[in-house]
């Protein structure tokens, strides 16, 4: 049953109008055009077994409190974990000097995109039970049990398993009068089963696909993942991986599984269309994109049944808010369509330089030390209203490979060459599948890749994957994001062998 | 800042322990940044933070087990103390278990002494020769993209068996990026540094300018093997990756590259032809770092149970060898083998090598000279096969001399089969990992010469 949720009491116990007005009210004093304050409270637990027996048991709280401003133009910020108005105060100061020693390398004006100012709003994510509620001994005890049933499974030799858990509480004000209370809460199982064959020195291994979600504990003992059938079914899947035969190199029609193509779309479609990284911010890091701003309108990023949206709203998703780390509401737009590149993901100085009416709201700091920069919204590929199932789609195939789950990724600095791997590969003949293959990875450049789309599955095949780690930014920041696919179909994407990649 | 000190909070919650036995560390941190794109800033900023650790051990009956809390700031100490003594009652027996230590390791720091601090005025110089930079490079033509960073943390460990532990840990990085303004050419230098009073922005940017040069000309070349030479940051990331990798219970268990076939591990082959020696050392000259162990959380590689545990000078591969894997008190007494334990840094070195990089690149009849690598991902853990892009910079080298710039490359290859394909290494220089510097920053490494390096496929990127 649905419960209404509110901020927990203990952080909106904090002094945080205090805060506000020493921080806000000495920045202006000092000459300040904007100054914002966030004040943020992020506590992770993460239990992991080894074999399942008890291996790590962390709690940890990141409480502090950050100012940012500009000041004659330029950027400045501070952070600190003492929740004094005098240390707001003297965060205040702080960003105002490190604005002005980087004012000698600055010559772009920073200006923001208005927003409509938000007054005293509140937003709790999607949860039923807070995992920080529970006792260790109740979350331990069940991950045990899990852990238990695949290690005493035939052929099962270890099992490595971890729970992580976040509750994410956020405070923002700033100079406009937005002041904004939120809270998320989010969670991410993991299992994997290992098999050793000591005669030969092989190992294999198999995870499950159960996605990071933005739900609470209810995740592991309702109804919305059914962990009761993905442990049951890994040993055999395990077993039968093992002794399947290693996959010849070339080309071949790929049925790709949503369980491995978020991550797909996560680095060639998501990251790619971060306007950050088009207009060169991340050039030295993460890098730049072949997407770039003179393409817009015009870039054939894919076929015709390529449709992206990006979003900060839905049910569940690890990026979705009520209003991002500048005060900007959460909202829903269009990225690809028809397979043209159309939108860029943005923040409100970057949208103030595009000469947009308004920022996107994908602004995220991703704790109270750091300075929040443009990150990825939930971007998803929509299913094609009356698609096809996945049985459906490898009906249709004669030669070719159903790839499901995620594992290894690598993209370049552009976002162009990618490879992946996955958790299993099944062989398609004649429209069936004919048992697992072995060492696989795929490569391709995304477009390419992308433009190879002929069948996109149903809304009956989406599924909201996703990860709690995407990395960008220096300092490194890392943020949670959902990506939500159906099933779809690539005709003759190049195959590799991964033992033979290794010249053996 | 803080009313009360570190040393304080540390004895505070040791002497609210109700349970067997506690360590509790605290960390002082704080870091300044500028951040450019394009000859201009993007990001900065100033931040300082204490983390507070409460580690409970109890005996419930059953074995010890243990809990961890952390917060931030200044936390109620009894608050903290209590949670963690509920983790640890809560939490089943631990496999790695053994008695806590305490003898106190050679090589601590004053643990009455203020910690250490930096903040933005480090840069009061740098800011300034990089702005020169900038007006430099507007005026060739070309930009400028990178990072600068300085952090300094002090960290006090005590615990329940009487250790009273500081370390003091600066750290810096800066990285130029220069390209031209299509971004089709694009060339990397980057530095680590303890205090940024060694950091010449001149040498930076005329590394950056000598690259931008050799990209005049440029050269398209297909997948295929090539002779290669892996510059020391490019060997820095593949030997971080394989140093994470060295976890000694994984290859007892066949579960990593490091297990034998038929059972136990790999230590006493040979994994490399050249008498190459991988090594840490918490002394090494510009390399420092703590000289004894602090453990948030138990895995394979750390114990919870060795925080406080010396953290001496090790060969992981000697002259070629594999000598020792990371190995926690727990597994050593299970495998009757001696406890490792890895130290943040890393030095591979083939002590015979007289000739400098420079030498190497002058030597070469035909072949590829790397920059930087990127994206590097483990595809196969069985041979530890790793994937990623060469980066900013594949130069081609002909008759000795750098003769023009050619494509970037996806690469497939194992760190483990380069030590044993290796046929050449220069002298030893310390270098700033380029994928890594987020995590590992300190790194000695020298050129590497392979004849034969994969490059999987072509990638357009620039």
């Amino acid at each position: 049953m649905p419960q209404t949720r509110s901020v927990d009491e203990s952080f909106l116990a904090l002094p945080l109008s205090a805060l506000t007005d020493a921080a806000l009210t000495r920045a202006l004093d000092l000459g300040c055009e904007h100054a914002d304050i966030r004040v943020e409270r992020i506590r992770t637990q993460m239990i992991s077994l080894r074999d399942a027996r008890p291996e790590a048991v962390t709690d940890g709280e990141d409480l502090g409190l950050a100012v940012r401003v500009v000041h004659e133009g330029t950027w400045g910020f501070a952070a600190g974990v003492v929740l004094t108005a005098a240390e707001a105060v003297r965060l205040a100061e702080e960003a105002v000097a490190v604005a002005t020693v980087s004012a000698a390398i600055n010559s772009d004006r920073v200006e923001l995109a208005p927003e409509p100012v938000h007054r005293d709003v509140t937003w709790v994510s999607d949860y039923e039970i807070d995992p920080f509620d529970l006792p260790d001994t109740e979350k331990t005890a069940l991950l045990t049990e899990f852990s238990e049933r695949l290690l005493a499974a035939d052929g099962v030799e270890h099992v490595q398993s971890s729970c992580m858990h976040v509750k994410e509480q956020k405070y923002y004000a700033d100079t406009a009068g937005t002041r904004t209370r939120q809270q998320r809460v989010r969670i991410h199982p993991e299992f994997t089963a290992l098999t050793v064959d000591r005669a030969t020195g092989s190992f294999e291994s198999m995870r499950t696909l159960a996605p990071p979600a933005g739900r609470g504990w209810e995740y592991l003992t309702g109804g919305s993942w059914n962990w009761a059938q993905e442990l049951a079914e890994i040993p055999e899947l395990l077993r039968e991986k093992t002794k399947a035969p290693s996959v010849e190199a070339g080309r071949y029609d790929l049925v790709i599984d949503p369980s491995n193509l978020w991550l797909t779309i996560h680095e060639s479609i998501g990251h790619a269309t971060e306007l950050d990284r088009a207009l060169g911010y991340e050039a030295a890091y993460a890098g730049t994109s072949f997407a770039t701003v003179d393409k817009l309108g015009t870039l054939q990023y894919g076929s015709p049944l390529l449709q992206v949206t990006g979003d900060r709203t839905t049910p569940n998703g690890l990026s979705t808010v009520g209003w991002d780390d500048e005060g900007v509401a959460g909202q829903e737009w269009d990225i690809v369509q028809d397979g043209v590149l159309v939108g860029y993901q943005v923040d409100r100085n970057m949208a103030r330089l595009r000469g947009l009416p308004r920022s996107n709201g994908c602004a995220f700091a991703d704790s109270p030390g750091h300075v929040p920069v443009q990150r990825m919204a939930n971007v998803s590929l929509r299913p094609a209203p009356d698609g096809p199932s996945t049985d459906e789609i490898i009906g249709g195939v004669e030669r070719g490979i159903y790839v499901v789950g995620d594992k290894s990724w690598s993209i370049d600095m552009q976002r162009y060459n990618f490879q992946f791997t996955g958790q299993r590969f099944y062989r398609i003949e004649n429209g069936t599948l004919a048992g697992q293959l072995r060492d696989v990875a795929y490569q391709a450049t995304t477009t390419d890749f992308w433009g190879s789309m002929s069948v996109v599955g149903g809304p009956q095949t989406y599924v909201l994957g996703g990860a709690f780690n995407c990395g960008k930014a220096q300092p490194g920041q890392a943020a949670p994001v959902s990506h939500g696919c159906p099933t779809a179909r690539f005709d003759q994407v190049s195959v590799l062998n991964t033992v033979q990649e290794g010249g053996r | 800042m803080s009313t009360i000190s570190a040393q304080q909070l540390v004895e505070r919650a040791l002497a609210a322990s109700t349970t067997d036995a506690q360590i509790t560390y605290v960390t002082e941190h704080s870091e300044a940044n500028l951040r450019w794109a394009g000859n201009s800033l993007t990001t900065n900023g100033a931040m300082r933070s204490r983390s507070v650790v409460v580690i409970s051990f109890l005996d419930g009956g059953a074995g010890m087990a243990s809990g961890t809390v952390s917060r931030t700031g200044t936390p109620d100490v009894a608050e903290l103390v209590a949670a963690s003594e509920r983790a640890a009652r809560d939490a089943g027996p631990a496999e790695d278990a053994v008695p806590l230590v305490s003898e106190a390791p050679p090589g601590t720091g004053d643990w009455s002494a203020d910690p250490a601090e930096t903040s933005i005025r480090v840069f009061a110089e740098f800011a300034p020769a990089l702005g020169q930079a900038f007006g430099e490079a507007r005026d060739r033509g070309e930009l400028l993209f990178g990072f600068a960073e300085h952090s300094m943390s002090t960290t006090y460990l005590g615990t329940s068996t009487g250790l009273r532990l500081r370390t003091d840990q600066p750290a810096g990085r800066v990285e130029l990026n220069g390209k031209s303004p299509d971004f089709a050419r694009s060339v990397w230098s980057g530095t680590s540094t303890r205090d940024f009073r060694d950091v010449s922005v001149g040498a930076l940017a005329a590394e950056v300018e000598q690259k931008m040069r050799w990209s005049q000309r440029r050269v398209d070349l297909p997948a295929g093997r090539y002779e290669t030479l892996l510059p020391p940051s490019a060997v820095s990331d593949l030997m971080i990756y394989l140093y994470w990798t060295m976890e000694a219970r994984d290859a007892d268990e066949g579960r990593n590259v490091f297990a034998r076939q038929g059972g136990g591990n790999r230590i006493g082959d040979r994994l490399a032809e050249l008498p190459l020696t991988l090594r840490s050392d918490p002394a090494a000259p510009g390399l420092e770092t703590a000289p004894f162990q602090v453990v948030p959380a138990s895995s394979g590689a750390a114990s919870v149970f060795d925080n406080g545990l010396a953290a001496p000078a090790i060969d992981w591969i000697t002259d070629g060898v594999l000598t020792n894997l990371v190995r926690p008190r727990a597994w050593a007494l299970e495998q009757t083998a001696p406890a490792t334990v890895a130290v943040d840094n890393l030095i591979l070195e083939d002590r015979s090598a007289t000739v400098a990089p420079a030498d190497m690149v002058a030597s070469t009849e035909r072949g590829l000279l790397l920059t930087t690598l990127w994206y590097i991902r483990e595809v196969d853990p069985q041979t530890l096969l790793l994937t990623g892009l060469t980066r900013d910079g594949v130069f081609l080298v002909e008759d000795g001399e750098v003769t023009g710039a050619v494509n970037n490359f996806r690469f497939n290859e194992s760190p483990v089969d380069l030590l044993s394909r290796a046929v050449q290494a220069s002298r030893t220089e310390r270098t700033l990992p380029r994928e890594w510097n987020d995590w590992f920053t300190r790194a000695a490494m020298p050129m590497l010469r392979v004849p034969d390096f994969n490059m999987s496929s072509v990638s357009p990127a620039s």
